[in-house]
């Protein structure tokens, strides 16, 4: 690809002109489309789960809670947590990002099955529909985690529509992980083999495995417990012979591995930006690849790692001990390579790489305090304290939430066909750093200090770092405010983007921005290696 | 689509390509449902494993005459499926129509010797672990476990296929309008792939219902 061809003028129409009508929405088989229905809803979804911990976070500012009743506390943080893994993590990358880029990616004119893709959005916003019943008529209070006997016998909370509600968005997200490893196969364009494809993409279809066998999973779980917690009828009730710890296994079979469905994604966009932002070739290329791979297939291993308290035999929880340690050390192979592609590079620190050097603080921080609770004996100590909830927030928010918007702010020009404030973009980034650390590593030292999660009111003494954590979410909820008026705004103001307005390589940076509802007048013919990076110096950077 | 019978979606580069993505999907979701029941199947031979005698106790009552029987007209009924695929390969398009239709009626009787028959019987004799368990003493634990498994099992199994029914009656529509032909077998190939994996959950459903806990 020469530098010529990377900026022919626009011809085609864009996929935003084809049809104004609500129906030419609501009916479209477009992928690009599709995503943009995808952003709108999880964005919704993520203010609901940003509210709702608001309120947990305003209650801890007094020991003996802000909020009077606990009861109420438990629903805020299940929602919480319900609202933010299915409803906002597990989707966000691959059905907004992934949808609209994948197929451009590999050279193709939609997915395998586009009607499927729409089909997988009407489900994910049913799902969503059933929440909000269920968050309107008073909510869950057994945690994300719907541990049973609570769920199926004792809770007061409206568990069986939220279990559906779940079930509902697991078969959306089934149909998107089938979507993609089906397109990833059949619709390459020539020359696109699988050492040709962009790193984002082999995330894209490690995650897709993970969804596709390890999400049924989850779906049968969640339906015993609704057919028992229904018809009272012990599946999970140890009064007549059930186990209440087989559900625990079941539903971390799932849910370990869906830790790596909202990771992996995030890997795979910090990928793509950081060779771009440093002008060079992503350093070990097949190891990045073949380590999205490997960590999907490690993370089906480990999931008794969130039983260690549970009486689990010692000798199976040795092996899920080190096998946990096992998965660090893909996910630390990515880091160095990450920073061996930075070395010595022309860095530009627009906002795609603030944010995605955000992530790589953070998420190492959050893979590295893994290991401690991965540690047999040290988890006796920290398990289910704020420890671990700082933990796994700085993996999910200050990983996975950083890499999306470095995703967004990177593709909002392909996506929208518009410039983004680039200063707006910096301080948000920045904001959000600095609220992320704020209010999460108090919450290490806090939990360390013994202070259990889930209580809605705690000893005194925990008071000074709790007010620290919640004077950082406040700070926090300004930085993610910010873009979405920002970003909003640029729709409206923002300058017209170029077909590749950051120079960056990869098939979806040689079709106009907005892309034509075809993506590409000709399917591309590919022939050179993945992040081709001219030198630095034969950029002219301010074009 | 009946006009364009042999036409592609624009993503395709040919019609053939289309035909072969279908089936390379079909197969992939049912990988997805093999992991769907093999969690069902899992806990059922955990629970099983805990509380051996109970479950025996229970399966003991289980109608294994209406089992068995069902149990032939399943298989019978993916076998006249897929001779009709093997027909319509050929063209032979008014045997395909007789062998989906002959497939479509075996699956309804099954669905009304499971759910009008046998379920009634079940339930008339308190099998449903309520209130009002018709099995007391020691066992009732166990037995109460095992019939949740029961109805529950034979729940999702029997909603699999219903699904199949209105997949083969669809079939069965469009291969009478001419739009799927010998021409254009992809959805005839994808729903018998299906139908018969349907048939394939039935046969793990059949031994863990009838036959184990009579061996002992």
């Amino acid at each position: 690809m020469s530098v010529a061809e990377i900026e022919a003028p626009a011809t085609a129409e864009s996929y935003l002109e084809d049809g104004y009508t609500l129906r030419s929405w609501l009916l479209t088989t477009d992928h690009k489309r599709i995503a943009i229905l995808y952003m709108l809803t999880i964005t919704i979804f993520f203010f609901i789960g940003g509210i709702a911990i608001s309120f947990v976070r305003y209650n801890l500012l007094e020991p003996q809670g802000m909020i009077r009743s606990a009861e109420t506390y438990n629903r805020l943080f299940s929602m919480h947590g319900v609202v933010m893994v299915w409803f906002f993590l597990v989707p966000a990358v691959p059905v907004t990002l992934g949808n609209f880029l994948l197929p451009l990616m590999i050279g193709a004119r939609d997915l395998a099955f586009p009607r499927i893709n729409l089909l997988s959005w009407y489900l994910f916003v049913i799902a969503g529909c059933v929440l909000l019943v269920a968050l309107y008529a008073g909510g869950v209070d057994t945690g994300w985690t719907f541990y049973t006997p609570l769920s199926s016998l004792y809770s007061k909370g409206h568990v069986a529509l939220a279990a559906v509600a779940v079930i509902i968005t697991g078969f959306s997200s089934i149909a998107t992980g089938l979507n993609f490893i089906v397109s990833i196969h059949r619709l390459r364009a020539p020359g696109m083999t699988w050492y040709k494809m962009p790193v984002f993409l082999w995330s894209l279809y490690s995650t897709s495995v993970i969804m596709v066998l390890a999400t049924p999973v989850l779906a049968m779980t969640l339906l015993l417990l609704t057919f028992e917690r229904i018809f009272h009828v012990g599946m999970f009730d140890p009064t007549i012979g059930g186990d209440p710890l087989l559900f625990q296994h079941l539903f971390w079979f799932y849910s370990h591995p869906a830790v790596y469905i909202m990771i992996l994604p995030g890997m795979g966009v910090v990928s793509e930006i950081i060779p771009a932002f440093s002008s060079k070739q992503l350093f070990g290329y097949k190891f990045v690849a073949w380590c999205s791979v490997a960590i999907a297939v490690i993370s089906f291993l480990v999931w008794g790692h969130h039983m260690f308290v549970t009486g689990q035999s010692v000798y199976s929880a040795l092996v899920f001990s080190i096998l946990s340690f096992a998965v660090a050390v893909p996910s630390a192979i990515k880091i160095f390579n990450w920073l061996g592609t930075m070395h010595k590079g022309y860095i530009r620190f627009d906002s795609p790489m603030l944010y995605a050097l955000g992530f790589i603080g953070l998420f190492t921080m959050g893979g590295l305090t893994g290991l401690y609770v991965a540690t047999l004996a040290a988890d006796v100590h920290l398990h289910d304290t704020y420890f671990v909830v700082a933990h796994f927030h700085y993996v999910m928010v200050g990983g996975m939430v950083s890499a999306y918007f470095a995703g967004l702010h990177f593709w909002w020009p392909k996506i929208t066909g518009r410039m983004y404030p680039e200063m707006w973009g910096r301080a948000a980034a920045l904001i959000i750093f600095v609220g992320f650390n704020l209010t999460f590593f108090p919450q290490y030292i806090v939990g360390y200090l013994g202070m259990p999660r889930r209580y809605h009111t705690y000893p005194p003494e925990f008071q000074v770092w709790n007010v620290l954590s919640s004077a950082g979410a406040a700070v926090l909820a300004v930085g993610y405010l910010l873009p979405l008026l920002y970003l909003t705004w640029s729709l409206l103001k923002g300058k017209q983007a170029s077909t590749n307005p950051w120079h960056a390589t990869g098939l979806e940076w040689q079709t106009p921005s907005p892309p034509p509802t075809e993506n590409f007048e000709t399917t591309p013919t590919v022939t050179e290696p993945p992040y081709n990076y001219l030198p630095a110096e034969a950029l002219d950077r301010h074009a | 689509m009946h006009d364009e019978a042999v036409a592609h979606e624009f993503q395709y580069a040919s019609a053939s390509h289309q035909a072969d993505t279908a089936v390379a999907g079909m197969w992939l979701f049912l990988a997805t449902e093999v992991v769907f029941f093999g969690a069902l199947f899992l806990s059922w031979i955990f629970a099983r494993h805990f509380n051996q005698a109970g479950f025996d106790a229970g399966a003991e009552r289980s109608e294994l005459e209406i089992g068995t029987i069902n149990t032939v007209i399943l298989i019978t009924g993916s076998l006249v499926y897929s001779l009709g695929v093997v027909l319509i390969e050929k063209g032979k398009t008014r045997a395909f129509i007789m062998c989906a239709a002959a497939a479509w009626l075996l699956g309804l009787a099954f669905m009304i010797l499971k759910f009008a028959i046998e379920w009634r019987h079940d339930l008339d004799r308190h099998m449903f672990p309520g209130a009002d368990f018709g099995i007391t003493g020691d066992l009732a634990g166990g037995a109460k476990l095992f019939w949740s498994f029961y109805f529950f099992g034979t729940f999702v199994h029997g909603v699999h296929l219903a699904v199949g029914l209105g997949l083969v009656a669809w079939v069965i529509l469009r291969v009478w309008q001419g739009a799927f032909s010998a021409a254009y077998l992809a959805p005839v190939l994808v729903v018998g792939l299906y139908w018969t994996f349907v048939d394939i959950v039935w046969l793990i459903l059949y031994p863990l219902i009838y036959l184990i806990g009579r061996a002992t």
